[in-house]
């Protein structure tokens, strides 16, 4: 069995397109960047918040603050399997009280990671209110959860996954779905 | 049991003190050793020892049999059955007992209960001192007519010089050798391995092998002094043999025995904190054990004994700082002795005379001998078999050994006393 | 990450990948202990149950507020571990605690060995608290964490220890930190208080504190263990010891500038370290008791959960 690309999603091109559009929404829907700051989740959203906050900041001329949030330690599967998974820094450099917060994650699966986001998030403070903000939306929620600004819709199944590639990492900008399939001979 | 006719048939008899070592059949008539030929007419029972060694049964000078008082531990029955499955046909019961066979009445019950329930000879060892308190002299005399063979503090060491001394001097009277359990207890500190590298980095209490040398040192020149025959117990560093070569160089009438447990383990596997490994003198690194080897080799070493130690889970399965010492040894002595002689340390006449000629002669006992008319004790060894060390199927209640599992080669197949078969098929 | 230990008996046991391991760990957890809310909730409904069979207020509650931080439930148990005072076995207590289905057991004890005799005889996992003279691994790395938080790292470093080696857990176990770290070991004290074989390990043995200290990096000094010794005495007077081998001003002034102090606490004022250097600037004590909460933290979040088994592949969504 092995991982095999079932399609591309995204080019370089639509990444950069549907980023921009997701900065017009925020922007738009957050009437201005008033106590607006950006928490992206450790590590998929780290980047895609630090690149909104910099489309956000092209297009209003304010720059908008960025925090990461780790979720390992409120996942609530912290304790299973091993070796652990490397914790990242959680870096809130603002206090969250009166602050419009909006998540950022690359993909918004079963909902557990957003559940756990917020928990920690609770840990730090009370914002004023949290929306979320997600590049791709594959489907099958565990939870009731539901992301605000969506990049694209897409219904997975069990035995397959999304892959974000981005520039950040060294790779080019480029979203596919993958599958689980038997290698063929 | 009525003393049958046995041929044992074929077997490679190894009987250094008649100069014997061919493979023959021994007749033994009405417990006693007739003759040693080829041929010789089938008898009232036959026992197969073609491919296996025959050789005087082995006599244990140092074993623990804890009865009277701690039979929970051991007792006379067990303890010598263990020894009859070990192949020894004699063995020599220390005095730290509850109550301590400091008395005649101490010495009798142990004759007594040896003849009632005892498989093989025990012969008792008395206190040096009342209560092994280091003070006060036992009635060496009386002890001696109820049966002890030697005198002994073992488990403890009299430290006392003058009194040492004095013992020796009353203890030659009566023709009875002292045993010293060597340790200088105030160097010693109750240390519970060898002073050394894996003490430093256990962080186990230790004691210098230094504990153990001054000893041998100060009552070799005592032996001088009273010309006491004196016997070390389980000798465990380079220094105590140097003390003991130069000591007949000069023709003192000292001997001195090793444990298999000391020529075979060091102290690296006490890190482990198996408190099996947890004995007195302790395990000690590989260069004392190495020369405690040469000294086999050389012939500085007269005897090997066990130490027979038997302990409950109530001494071993606590911290290993509160663990009683000690290793239950009488039924895995022979093979790991075998392995000298598989490596060309010794001689398979060198064995018999570490395992049964010079024990049988420093405590003098009529053992150790094939010739006509000795006491038919007898032991028949398979120095092939392989075997694996499972202590629940001891004949020993002790448990204790730190040879669990480990595989060995040579085991007895029958152990005969009197010409009765103690151990093995038939018996 | 690597670390698939059952078990944190002792500092020998681990290699330098899992020792930097637990210390990124630290780091981690030394957050969650600056933040206002100082807890997460990873060993929610657990419980942790504090074995001590020796006495101890620092080591003790600094566990406590790690197992609180991670939310777990504690459990405090003391008993003497004096054979005097036998009644029930060490062994026993266990399968007592065992049957209340604790997920860790921290250990302190007063004989070493007694957590790697509990550890073989259960499947709940053992966090060495301390024992006997043997091992104190979360004080070292603890020791080490905070080496390399204000150093940067451990490599390279020259550390100093000094004091009663032979009777010293924290020696011990920082002797086998700090050079799988990169770390150059020297130790100093009377000859009475150095343990044999400390060369072969590549430590090297100093007789005076000026030699020791010089040039250093880190002075690390020990507690004189006035309540271990029993029997012959090791040393004549306390005078004599702080005048010998305290460090004070003078012979701080022979290590490096920027050389800092460390202590495991409690100090005795005057005896091993002049009282000004105690509280001095070069002082990082309090520093140490601080990421010992965020080590232990980063301890217990690891052994916490399920036995290492083949390894499970994690998924994230």
């Amino acid at each position: 069995m092995a991982l095999h690309e079932k399609r591309e999603l995204m080019d370089a091109a639509t990444v950069g397109r549907t980023l921009r559009r997701l900065a017009i929404e925020i922007t738009e829907r957050e009437k201005g960047v008033e106590n607006l700051v950006l928490v992206g989740i450790y590590t998929g959203g780290v980047y895609l918040a630090h690149r909104l906050a910099a489309l956000i900041n092209e297009m209003e001329g304010q720059p908008v603050p960025v925090g990461t949030v780790d979720i390992t330690l409120y996942r609530d599967d912290a304790l299973e399997g091993l070796p652990r998974p490397v914790i990242g820094k959680t870096d809130l450099p603002f206090e969250l009280a009166a602050k419009k917060v909006v998540l950022v994650d690359d993909v918004l699966y079963t909902g557990r990671t957003i559940r756990a986001a917020l928990d920690a998030l609770n840990d730090y403070g009370r914002p004023r209110r949290v929306h979320l903000a997600v590049l791709i939306d594959r489907g099958q929620r565990e939870l009731p959860i539901q992301a605000d600004y969506v990049g694209m819709r897409i219904a997975t199944e069990d035995d397959q996954s999304v892959k974000v590639a981005l520039s950040e990492k060294g790779e080019a900008d480029r979203v596919a779905w993958l599958e689980w399939k038997e290698e063929k001979e | 049991m009525r003393p049958m006719s046995i041929v044992i048939r074929g077997g490679r008899i190894v009987d250094p003190a008649n100069g014997v070592d061919r493979q023959a059949d021994l007749l033994i008539e009405e417990g006693r050793v007739a003759k040693i030929d080829t041929g010789i007419a089938s008898a009232e029972k036959e026992i197969d020892a073609r491919n296996m060694l025959v050789m005087p049964g082995f006599v244990d000078m140092h074993v623990h049999l804890r009865d009277p008082g701690e039979e929970y531990k051991e007792d006379i029955a067990s303890g010598t059955r263990a020894a009859a499955a070990g192949g020894f046909t004699s063995v020599c019961c220390m005095p730290n007992t509850h109550p301590t066979n400091d008395t005649r009445s101490v010495t009798e019950y142990i004759v007594n209960r040896a003849v009632e329930v005892g498989v093989v000879r025990v012969f008792p060892i008395g206190a040096i001192t009342k209560g092994r308190a280091g003070k006060a002299l036992c009635e060496y005399a009386d002890m001696r007519d109820a049966g002890i063979v030697a005198v002994s503090d073992d488990g403890d060491c009299v430290m006392d010089s003058a009194l040492m001394r004095r013992a020796m001097e009353y203890a030659a009277t009566f023709g009875l050798p002292v045993i010293q359990h060597c340790e200088d207890k105030a160097l010693a500190n109750g240390g519970s391995i060898n002073e050394g590298l894996v003490a430093t980095r256990t962080g186990l209490t230790s004691q210098p092998g230094q504990a153990e040398s001054i000893m041998v040192s100060r009552d070799i020149q005592l032996a001088g002094l009273t010309g006491a025959a004196y016997h070390a117990a389980h000798l465990s560093v380079a220094a105590s043999f140097d003390e003991i070569r130069r000591a007949k160089e000069k023709g003192l009438p000292v001997s001195c025995e090793v444990t298999p447990h000391h020529f075979t383990l060091t102290d690296e596997v006490c890190a482990s904190y198996d408190t099996h490994t947890k004995v007195n003198p302790p395990l000690r690194g590989a260069e004392d054990r190495d020369a405690l080897r040469a000294a086999i080799a050389e012939g500085v070493v007269d005897v090997i004994a066990s130490d027979h130690a038997p302990h409950s889970l109530l001494e071993k399965e606590v911290e290993y700082g509160l663990a009683d010492f000690g290793i239950s040894g009488l039924e895995t002595s022979l093979a790991l002795s075998l392995e000298l002689w598989r490596e060309k340390l010794i001689t398979l006449d060198r064995l018999v005379e570490l395992l049964s000629i010079n024990p049988a002669k420093i405590m003098n006992l009529k053992a150790g001998s094939l010739a006509s008319g000795m006491p038919a004790d007898v032991v028949v060894v398979d120095p092939e078999k392989t075997w694996t060390v499972e202590p629940a199927r001891f004949a020993s209640k002790g448990r204790n050994t730190p040879f669990t599992g480990k595989e060995l080669k040579g085991k007895v197949c029958y152990t005969l006393v009197a010409g009765n078969v103690v151990f093995g098929e038939g018996e | 990450m690597s670390f698939s230990q059952r078990h944190l008996l002792d500092i020998e046991s681990l290699n330098s990948e899992e020792i930097s391991t637990i210390l990124d760990l630290a780091d981690r957890f030394q957050e969650i202990s600056d933040r206002r809310i100082k807890k997460v909730p990873t060993l929610r409904g657990m419980t942790v149950v504090n074995l001590f069979m020796e006495p101890s207020t620092r080591t003790r509650s600094s566990f406590e507020i790690a197992e609180k931080r991670l939310s777990a439930d504690t459990v405090n148990f003391s008993a003497s571990s004096s054979a005097t005072t036998k009644g029930e076995t060490l062994l026993d207590t266990v399968r007592v605690l065992e049957a209340m289905d604790p997920s860790i057991l921290v250990v302190r004890h007063s004989y070493a060995g007694a957590p790697h005799m509990i550890a073989r005889n259960t499947d709940v996992a053992v966090v060495n608290a301390g024992d006997g003279v043997h091992a104190h691994p979360t004080q070292a790395l603890l020791d080490c964490a905070t080496i390399r938080k204000v150093k940067g790292s451990v490599e390279g470093l020259e550390v100093a220890i000094v004091g009663d080696i032979s009777h010293s857990r924290v020696a011990r176990s920082n002797l086998f930190a700090l050079p799988k770290l990169g770390a150059k070991v020297r130790v100093c004290g009377p000859r009475t208080m150095i343990p044999p074989g400390l060369e072969e390990l590549g430590i090297r043995v100093c007789n005076r504190i000026e030699e020791a200290v010089e040039g250093v990096d880190v002075v690390m000094m020990l507690r004189i263990q006035r309540e271990r010794q029993g029997g012959t005495p090791l040393f004549p007077s306390l005078r004599e010891y702080s005048r010998t081998f305290g460090l004070n001003r003078q012979n701080l002034a022979l290590s490096k500038p920027d050389a800092i102090v460390m202590h495991p606490g409690p100090v005795n004022r005057g005896v091993e370290l002049a009282p000004d250097i105690a509280d001095g600037d070069r002082s990082v004590i309090l520093q140490q008791v601080s990421y010992g909460v965020a080590v232990r933290m980063a301890v217990l979040y690891l052994l916490a959960g399920s036995p290492p088994v083949e390894e499970r592949p994690v998924f994230f969504s």
